[in-house]
């Protein structure tokens, strides 16, 4: 039988709140454009990284979400960083930094793209961003999908953690496009090191709503 | 030059999403890389755009970007120099 793994912790960005293993953080008008929102919560927690800045509006939700999880669940520091794997997934891919590259190219005559935007233009670069933050080394994958779907998210982890390929994921969903935003990053580990929430499609259904 | 330069800091916090620097920040003849303002190498190409898009001039030979962009004030010489 295949051992079971555990979500260990989670941290979800939607509709002007942050929620950290379930409690409500930063929170702001529902209405607030997603682009401040996002700016004004990695101020309240005083993330202090100046690369935020120079992040694409995907990079820098994924970032604010990435640092809080890894803030309530210090895995950087009990694993090898070659052991801790990075699976996101998503539904705009990188369109909105996508969308600004295309305004850049699109006249002619005045045609100036910008090599910092087009550098975002992928949606797997979100993960890049974490891993250099974190410094972490492991095994790292981007899907597309429609909606968050936890049944291959709970089985693409097992298999991982259950095959050798990492001992701890950090994981989730991350999407942002046209003002919506949606964050969910959870860790999830062979023991029980935080919430001990059994890592389930059923659970991750239940934790990401 | 004193007019250009302070424009020029302007267009580089703004071009380089600077968000956290003001121009009061900026030295005039302190380095851009490196231990200034800790730029990277897509910043040296964003500059590059900069001045393009902004002056109308072209960096035609990637080696004279070392001395160019040593600091605000070599910008703003190089702009003054070359201007259409």
């Amino acid at each position: 039988m295949a051992a079971p793994n555990y979500i260990t912790a989670y941290a979800k960005i939607r509709s002007g709140k942050v929620i950290l293993n379930g409690e409500t953080g930063y929170s702001a008008n529902a209405d607030e454009p997603a682009a401040d929102f996002v700016k004004a919560a990695y101020k309240h927690y005083e993330l202090n990284y100046p690369k935020f800045y120079k992040m694409d509006q995907l990079c820098r939700l994924a970032f604010v979400c990435s640092e809080l999880l890894l803030r309530a669940n210090k895995v950087t520091a009990n694993y090898a960083t070659e052991d801790i794997a990075i699976i996101v997934a998503n539904n705009a891919a990188s369109l909105e930094i996508d969308t600004e590259h295309q305004s850049t190219i699109a006249d002619a005559d005045n045609y100036f793209p910008s090599p910092a935007v087009f550098v975002y233009t992928l949606p797997n670069i979100l993960i890049g961003e974490i891993a250099i933050r974190n410094s972490i080394k492991g095994e790292n994958t981007f899907f597309i999908f429609d909606t968050f779907d936890p049944r291959f998210m709970n089985s693409y982890i097992h298999s991982m953690l259950n095959t050798g390929r990492a001992k701890c994921c950090i994981a989730g969903w991350v999407d942002f496009y046209e003002n919506k935003y949606d964050a969910f990053l959870y860790t999830v580990e062979q023991t029980n090191n935080g919430l001990g929430i059994a890592h389930t499609e059923e659970q991750l259904n239940n934790l990401y709503k | 030059m004193d007019e250009l330069i302070d424009k020029l800091k302007g267009e580089i916090i703004e071009q380089l999403n600077l968000e956290d620097l003001k121009k009061e920040d900026i030295d005039n003849d302190g380095p851009l890389f490196g231990e200034g303002l800790g730029l990277d190498s897509i910043d040296a190409l964003e500059l590059i755009v900069l001045l393009e898009k902004n002056y109308g001039i072209k960096v035609a030979n990637p080696a004279d970007g070392k001395k160019i962009f040593q600091s605000v004030r070599t910008m703003a010489q190089y702009i003054q120099d070359n201007k259409k």
